[in-house]
């Protein structure tokens, strides 16, 4: 009788063996299972789209209530409502990380402080909404507009910056830290000099994904003065700066959710037109994020 | 006899419920070299956090007693910043800041608002002579402090601090992750620099110290158990203890 | 090297002063997020607040008991919003079915199958798909997946419960797949090597050791995934048919509590008891997310407490 190679597998570690390859097949194929129809949306949103793309849909005034034309307007909503909501949240959210990072002692204040950041990332969008209704519009007088929009936008993303300023400071060794310190720097010109220039990207990636989120978003201004059809100038300075602080604005995110329910007359390309422009710009501008993260990662100074 | 530059008395700090140093008293002369040695975790390095008051960054410290410069208690200066620029602080791990080696050592003279450039030339030059740096990096001085070796590093380390030309430098077991050559470089620099200031040694190799302390002090378990001249603790010193350890018994 | 004493002294001083200004600005940002949070909170409260005392809670047309939602009405209006309570949970539900699987077999693919170039993709796939919009979501929902729901899965309306639920749960796959990653990655090596060495294949290695060693950090990724699905408003807003009705068939249209609101605030008037009813809805969907919230997060801290002591 010849010897059984002793290494060689048992019949219970095959089928152990086979278990696993099936295992392996079979996360992957959920994998993909979950993909495919999501890369199928997103390639008929592009198809019937296609035919209503042009420079004139761009640059276009929305006419006929915004059953046709152009999404000029709402584009350029979508622009300032973003840049506000930037200009706001920014110095603030950067700060407060700077805060939480750098100067909070380890105590129940600072973790408290945590917990609502935690918390504040998840209040629901339409209570946002609300609140923005309540304090800005209600309680303090504003208009319904661009500002009160943006500040709403602004408290919403606070959250996301605060997070994304913390991890970018966090990633700079403490060492760094106490070596200027010892040679008489105060924390500031420490966080000036070193530790911010050093955790810059992080930060910009944040900024950038604020960015998208604010871009994107559409029940805290939905009734914080987005409307379906404003008449805007059709040339001059005026174009590029439509809306004043206080006015009324349209605004892509409002304008797609407006356009999605039957409008009469309104052809499907124009439809599929407006989702393609939002999500082509949402998914651009992450894109650069993830495109400055990834720089980030290669420039390594230490 | 060199007048008091440094005086401890009845320091006690604690971190938390934990004593790291109990009832501390000594004096270090100008111009001096003070070894101060034991074995690890004897509160050491918390010694020298009391001497320019980074102790304060640690949230759960608390001090009693008092750290006299120059007869002044180091807490009643306001500017805690001032102080801190008179003091030299070396680590145990050294440290390249991710700048240009120019900018590691011109960093504190910019924060003090040095910025003419001949000026800055002519400081990192000296502080990168004094370290035994300059031969080594002067033709590549843009280089990031952060990609020179360990040996380097603590070099860069102490030209920093002497780019403020410091009364009291302290070094904080300066030798533990650096090469022997480096070591004895940085020896002999000491030795040059005790004509310009004050030198804290902490070290845990009392090999050290006896080559170069003129006074030598014992922290053992947050407690100072001796102190006096480098000669008088070697061979005759006055607790068993003190014998044990500089012998190499434990520590 | 010359030193020039009192020049370095002025500045060195106007440094102190500088640096307690600037630390007071940089703690009141700090403390933005708590002074938010507490705000949200009182904005919602104050404006639901005259309406509160005058609620039927339990009664009969009572808040949490009954599906009359008729709070336009000037004369007998009823603030029943049980049917849309119960569309928050059955719409979250069905997405958590589609999203949970999903994602914990993509987060075990990604992070204990994949050679590293698969990995690179599909973390790219999920991130672009964690992009879309919800409005985008909702126009999909609308325009696409209803008219498929009709044709094939016998639905008279195309935006229904089962709509809701497909884009819900999709919308929710990167949360749950970023969740499971980041337990499953908490796992110690030493775990791992540890069955590699007793002779356990991969498949065995996440089924009998990371699966439970990571069970909580899952649980609490599937708590915030269900949290994240009631707080959703544009995409459930367009996807479920905005009817006020409990669903009893997965092709029912259906409302939530969120859509409610967004449907109707723009109609409310100001300071009215519709107004103020939506508000009070508001405030039951801020405790509803906050506690789901916080008690996910807490099972999360807890977990990197263990693997810290451990």
């Amino acid at each position: 009788m010849t010897e059984a190679n002793p290494f060689s597998p048992s019949a219970h570690e095959l089928s152990k063996e086979s278990r696993a390859r099936l295992a392996q097949f079979g996360t992957l194929t959920v994998s993909i299972f979950l993909l495919i129809p999501v890369a199928l949306i997103l390639g008929m949103i592009a198809y019937k789209a296609w035919p209503a793309l042009s420079w004139a849909y761009l640059t276009g005034d929305v006419t006929r209530s915004g059953a046709a034309g152009g999404i000029w307007g709402p584009l350029m909503g979508t622009f300032y409502l973003t840049l506000l909501c930037l200009a706001i949240v920014a110095p603030i959210g950067v700060l407060a990380g700077i805060y939480i990072n750098e100067y909070a002692p380890d105590n129940q204040l600072t973790r408290t402080i945590m917990v609502a950041v935690t918390s504040l990332a998840g209040v629901p969008s339409i209570v946002h909404a609300l609140f923005g209704l309540g304090a800005f519009v209600a309680a303090m007088g504003m208009h319904k507009g661009l500002l009160a929009a943006a500040m709403t936008l602004s408290v919403m993303t606070l959250p996301v910056i605060i997070t994304s300023t913390r991890e970018a400071l966090s990633s700079v060794p403490k060492n760094f830290r106490e070596a200027c310190w010892n040679l008489g720097a105060s924390r500031w010109q420490t966080i000036r000099t070193i530790v911010l220039p050093n955790s810059f990207g992080g930060i910009l990636t944040g900024v950038i994904l604020v960015i998208a989120r604010a871009a994107g978003e559409t029940a805290p201004i939905m009734f914080m003065g987005a409307v379906m059809w404003l008449r805007i100038a059709p040339s001059g300075p005026e174009r590029l700066a439509p809306y004043g602080l206080n006015d009324e604005f349209m605004a892509m995110s409002n304008h797609l959710n407006l356009i999605s329910k039957d409008i009469p007359g309104m052809p499907e390309q124009m439809k599929f037109g407006s989702a393609f422009v939002l999500l082509a710009l949402i998914l651009f501008i992450n894109g650069i994020a993830s495109l400055v993260r990834l720089r980030l990662r290669r420039r390594k100074r230490w | 006899m060199h007048p008091t530059h440094l005086e401890f008395r009845n320091l006690t700090v604690r971190y938390g419920p934990k004593k790291a140093l109990d009832d501390i008293s000594f004096s270090v002369p100008k111009h001096s070299v003070i070894g101060i040695v034991g074995p690890a975790n004897s509160g050491k390095s918390t010694l020298l956090k009391t001497i320019n008051r980074t102790l304060e960054f640690i949230d759960i410290a608390r001090t009693e007693g008092e750290v006299l410069v120059d007869s002044v208690n180091v807490k009643e200066i306001d500017n805690v910043y001032s102080l801190r620029r008179r003091i030299g602080m070396v680590f145990p791990l050294p440290v390249g800041l991710p700048m240009s080696i120019y900018d590691n050592v011109a960093y504190a003279p910019r924060r003090m608002g040095i910025h003419d450039k001949k000026h800055l030339d002519e400081l990192v030059e000296t502080c990168l002579r004094d370290s035994v740096l300059w031969d080594e990096v002067k033709d590549r001085l843009d280089l990031l402090g952060t990609k020179l070796s360990g040996g380097q590093q603590q070099r860069l380390t102490l030209a920093r601090a002497l780019s403020l030309e410091p009364e009291i430098l302290c070094l904080d077991e300066f030798s533990i992750a650096i090469d022997p050559v480096t070591t004895m470089k940085i020896e002999e620099v000491l030795m040059r620099l005790k004509e310009r200031m004050t030198i804290i040694l902490v070290t845990n190799l009392t090999q050290q110290a006896r080559r170069m302390a003129d006074a030598v002090a014992f922290i053992n378990a947050s407690e100072l158990i001796e102190w006096g001249p480098t000669g008088q603790l070697f061979t005759a010193p006055k607790k068993e203890i003190t014998g044990r350890y500089l012998n190499g018994d434990f520590g | 090297m010359s030193r020039t004493p009192s020049r370095s002294n002025r500045r060195t001083n106007l440094l102190a002063i500088n640096e307690k200004i600037i630390e007071f600005f940089i703690r009141a940002c700090g403390w933005s997020s708590i002074f938010l949070v507490i705000a949200i909170f009182c904005f919602v409260f104050w404006y639901a607040a005259p309406l509160l005392p005058k609620i039927d809670w339990f009664g009969h047309d009572g808040f949490f008991t009954s599906t009359n939602w008729h709070a336009k009405e000037r004369e007998g209006a009823t603030y029943g919003i049980l049917a849309m309570l119960v569309g928050n949970f059955a719409v979250a539900a069905v997405a958590m079915v589609i999203a949970i699987p999903l994602g914990l077999a993509a987060a075990v693919y990604i992070s204990e199958f994949a050679g590293p170039r698969a990995k690179e993709w599909f973390k790219v796939a999920i991130e672009i798909l964690a992009a879309i919009p919800s409005i985008v979501w909702g126009f999909i929902a609308i325009t696409m997946i209803g008219p498929i729901l009709i044709k094939y899965a016998g639905a008279t309306m195309g935006t229904n419960l089962l709509n809701g639920g497909i884009v819900l749960g999709l919308m929710s796959v990167p949360l749950i797949v970023s969740l499971a990653e980041d337990s499953l990655r908490a796992v110690p090596d030493n775990y791992r090597e540890a069955a590699m060495a007793l002779g356990a294949n991969r498949w065995e290695i996440v089924y009998r050791v990371l699966f439970p060693a990571a069970r909580s950090g899952l649980l609490a990724a599937c708590m915030l995934g269900v949290g994240r699905a009631i707080g959703e408003t544009m995409a459930v807003l367009l996807a479920t048919g905005n009817k006020n009705q409990i669903p009893h068939a997965l092709t029912d249209p259906m409302t939530t509590l969120t859509a409610t609101i967004a449907a109707e605030m723009g109609d409310a008037e100001a300071g009215s008891p519709h107004s103020q009813a939506l508000f009070t809805i508001g405030l039951l969907l801020l405790v509803i997310t906050c506690a789901i919230n916080l008690t996910a997060n807490l099972i999360i801290r807890g977990n990197k407490r263990k693997i810290a002591a451990s």
